[in-house]
This record gives structure tokens, sequence and C-alpha cells, in this order.
């Protein structure tokens, strides 16, 4: 980055081997973060490309939208299991709540990188303003999934008549609702724990995310970085925060979509 | 030790309207995609094209938030490369599970 503020060179007293020096030209927070990053796209690719293998291991549901029925024969169309939004009962509105929550938060990684923008010319007002927002669109995000896990937990007023072993081992016949992690309405028992699993580590870093905004948050307002003579501290974060947003366009993809 | 100087007085540059305006740009690039995504989802067919169409759609979108909101084109080609290239395993991890679930598959109805 080609800015007047940066970590590197800031401590005379780290030497070359105590991080004084610019390996790859970036600070040793920054270089940290990446690598920390291509770990986590590792373990987050894993989990998606396993989604993937168990979904192509069973059929798809082929027949007409309007009769569509949930079973644990084949999976099922994510446009027909995903369709409510809050308060609106019982009405079809596939996908509109998702999408809303994909809007906020790639609003929230814009204002992210406003927030860095402005860390870059040391305007404290910006990068605090723009932090603020960012904070608010991770809740509200946190929240649109605390609803939406709430609903497909809860289920449908119909629910389906599944077949399968319940836990005193007995095949049995009957309708659900709702899902648990041994059997849901929607389709095959991988369904509802592939979701709860891989939303749900989303979920988990999406509140580090938040939480890491709110700390930087606190210390931008009251001039920790200032006196610290540089932002970076709002890059690395932001780096992390945009990382969560790269997930949730693979998720939304994968979950939502196909 | 120009450093030095700099941590007294922490001055505030001017706002940079050319950045800002490339960071909205993308923002909407972003956005457009997105709205791409869902117009196919409800009048496509589903089937392979269609997936391929999201996948693409996916990376590219990956693409925007990597080098525009974290700068990854921006940092020294070395780093870039270190962080890009180890991806490549993920391309085998694809090929190797789908394989196996379409062999589960056939194995299984």
């Amino acid at each position: 980055m080609s800015t007047s503020a940066t970590a590197i060179g800031v401590s005379p007293k780290r030497g070359v081997w105590g991080g004084g020096n610019e390996p790859l030209k970036a600070s040793y927070g920054k270089l940290m973060m990446w690598f920390f990053l291509l770990s986590d796209i590792f373990t987050f690719a894993a989990l998606l490309i396993t989604y993937i293998s168990i979904r192509v291991s069973f059929p798809v549901y082929a027949g007409p939208v309007e009769s569509f029925v949930g079973s644990n024969e084949y999976w099922p169309v994510p446009e027909l299991v995903f369709d409510a939004i809050p308060f609106i009962h019982g009405v079809h509105i596939p996908l509109a709540f998702v999408g809303l929550m994909t809007f906020i938060l790639i609003m929230s990684s814009v204002t992210m990188v406003l927030a860095v923008e402005a860390g870059h010319r040391n305007d404290k007002n910006d990068v605090v303003k723009w932090l603020l927002w960012t904070l608010l669109g991770g809740i509200t995000f946190l929240s649109c999934q605390a609803w939406e896990w709430s609903h497909f937990i809860h289920g449908t007023d119909g629910g389906s008549v599944i077949t399968y072993v319940n836990n005193l081992g007995r095949v049995v016949t009957e309708a659900v609702y709702g899902a648990n992690l041994s059997v849901n309405e929607y389709g095959p028992a991988a369904f509802a724990q592939l979701f709860f699993f891989i939303t749900g580590f989303h979920g988990f870093h999406v509140t580090l995310g938040v939480f890491l905004l709110f700390l930087c948050f606190y210390q931008a307002a009251v001039g920790v970085y200032e006196k610290r003579g540089h932002y970076e501290m709002v890059e690395k974060i932001g780096l992390y925060w945009h990382f969560v947003d790269l997930v949730w366009v693979f998720v939304f993809t994968l979950f939502y979509l196909i | 030790m120009a450093m030095q100087e700099n941590k007294s007085a922490l001055e505030v540059e001017p706002r940079d309207e050319a950045k800002i305006k490339k960071i909205w740009k993308t923002a909407g690039i972003l956005l457009l995609l997105t709205l791409v995504e869902f117009v196919f989802a409800f009048t496509l067919p589903r089937g392979i094209l269609l997936y391929a169409i999201f996948i693409a759609l996916t990376i590219w979108k990956a693409k925007y938030i990597m080098m525009e909101f974290m700068h990854l084109g921006d940092e020294a080609k070395p780093l870039f490369y270190s962080i890009i290239v180890p991806l490549i395993f993920l391309v085998w991890l694809v090929i190797a599970l789908m394989r196996e679930g379409s062999d589960i598959f056939l194995l299984r109805w």
C-alpha cells in the first residue's frame, strides 16, 4: 500500500529478526492475517466441497415445483425450502430473505473498505463512522441468521411424512416438522446437518468478526490508533471481515441457488 | 526515521474521491452479479449449465472481493502467489469428491 502510515518501521527497536524488516512488503500482522485466512479458506472449502460431494450422492427432486414434498429419498430444491420471510406467515416468497442477508453482508463489506480507506488517511472521524456502519451490518446479519435458523428448526405448518429410523432404533413413518440433526422435513438428514454445520461455522466467524469490529471501533474512537501513529488494525480486521463476506458468497451459491 | 515525525502529529489527508468512487463501483458490480444470479435462479431450467453459470459468477464475485476489497492485487507478487497458488489443491479436491459422490450415488440407487 502506498500510504504514509504503516506499521512497518514504526518501532526501530524491533530488529530484522524481531519483525522490523518487511518480508513481502507487508507488516508482520498483515502477513500473518493473510496466512490465517489461507488456512481458513481450506477449512471452509473442505466443508463446502463435502456438501457438494454428499449432494451429488443423492438424487435431485425432479418433479414440478407445485407438487414438491420433502422426503429423505431425494435432495430438496433450495428455493422451495428457503421461502419464508419474517412477519409474513405461510406465503411462498422464495429466496427473498437470504437475498436481503446477502445484500446486508456485501454492504457491510463496502463500509469496511471505506473504513480502511479512511484509516489510510488518518481520518479518525471517518474510521469511526464507517466502522459503526459495518458493526451495524454485522449485527443485522446475525439477527437475520438467528431468525433463519429458528424458522428452519421449527419448520412449516404442514411438515412432511418421512420414513426414518428414530432414536429408539425403530423404523417409523410419521409427520416431521422442522429439522434436527437426525431427521428433518425438507430432505435427507445430511441436508440439515450440513446446513447447521456450515452456516453455523460461518455464523461463528461473523460473531467473532463483530467482537473484533467492536474492539476496533472502540480503540479507534478513544484514539488508541491515533496515538500509535497508524490505523493498520482496521486494515487487518478488515481483511478478516471481507473473508467472512467471501465465504458467504460461496455458501449463498451452494446452499441457496444450486 | 521519517516515521517518527509522523508519530507525533497525525495529519488527516483529504478524501481521495476517485478511490472512494472505485469502491462504490465495485459494490455495484457485486450487487449486480448477485441480482443476475437471482434472475437466473427463477428463469433458467435447473441443470449443469445453470450450475456452471452460478459457479462462474461466484468465482467472479470472489475475485472482486479479494482484489478490490482485500487489496490482494496491490500486495507484492510473492505474497499474491503464496495465497493464490495453494488454492490449486482445491481443484483436485472438488474433482476427487465429486467423483466419490457420484460413485456413491450409483451404488445406492
